[in-house]
């Protein structure tokens, strides 16, 4: 009872919150909305017993990527008003219909595959602890597990990279570049 | 009422719907990479949700390579918006028309 309780909440608070990141007009809102939904998140793994995942998921996601995002908002600038004039003539019905029809096929495609009732190991308690996580991750997976290594060197390289880039090509960015004016 | 896998499910398309009107609809880089990241985070739940009912600890290892590949889109893709941002001023996708034929 107390499970159902927590997951309608908390799945009204995930999708509100990705609502309000779909219709905010300003980004700040939009990046407060997601991060609802991302908590809300790692609610549902801490349901699920998942609580290694539910720690990286507010470490990671509503910690170190949320502030990225909110960085590169304040960096790109804030008052920028999108606005509703579409380029696409009926953009937004189609959108609507395309979405409601993937929705739609998704449920369709998974309530035919559910994996409700169908235990593979009989009924197994699956507590996701840190040990049961790192046996899994530094046992069978390990090859991957070191693969996302240079995945995140590379990541990082790249990064360094592009943060080179100015106006007039590579290391071209000099401190007196005409990027305020650019702005306004 | 208990909460079975297929409520996870659900709601896991639901959030994932609503993250491709988001791609589809917003102009704003920015935001077309939030709901990209919503897309992934949906899908991470569905990976935690069936794992926990097949009682294998493989759902979560997924969800977890799924976070490492997304935290490496996300330093590299802002890094991207903000490259474009200094070269042309604008993070409205529609403006950022070069490559049209």
């Amino acid at each position: 009872m107390f499970e159902t309780i927590v997951f309608i909440v908390f799945a009204v608070v995930a999708m509100v919150g990705a609502f309000a990141m779909l219709a905010a007009r300003n980004t700040v809102f939009s990046a407060m909305g997601l991060l609802a939904t991302m908590f809300s998140i790692a609610v549902f793994y801490i349901l699920l017993d998942a609580h290694f995942v539910a720690a990286v998921q507010v470490i990671v996601y509503a910690g170190a990527v949320m502030t990225l995002f909110l960085f590169v908002i304040m960096l790109i600038g804030v008052d920028r008003i999108e606005g509703r004039d579409e380029e696409i003539p009926f953009q937004r019905p189609i959108t609507v219909v395309l979405v409601v029809g993937l929705f739609a096929v998704i449920v369709a495609a998974g309530s035919s595959a559910w994996v409700t009732g169908w235990r593979l190991f009989g009924e197994t308690d699956l507590n996701g602890t840190i040990e049961t996580v790192a046996d899994a991750l530094f046992g069978t997976w390990m090859i991957p597990f070191l693969s996302t290594v240079f995945l995140l060197t590379i990541a990082a390289v790249g990064t360094i990279a592009l943060a080179q880039f100015g106006p007039g090509g590579l290391h071209a960015v000099d401190e007196d570049d005409d990027h305020e004016e650019r702005v306004s | 009422m208990i909460v079975s896998v297929g409520w996870y499910m659900t709601l896991a398309a639901g959030l994932f719907s609503l993250g491709a009107v988001g791609v589809l609809l917003r102009r704003n880089a920015l935001v077309m990479f939030m709901s990209i990241e919503l897309m992934l985070n949906s899908v991470n739940l569905t990976f935690v949700a069936a794992g926990g009912e097949l009682g294998l600890i493989e759902g979560q290892v997924a969800a977890l390579f799924v976070m490492v590949v997304a935290a490496a889109e996300v330093t590299v893709g802002l890094a991207i918006i903000v490259a474009v941002f200094r070269r042309r001023g604008t993070a409205n996708v529609d403006q950022l028309s070069e490559l049209e034929g």
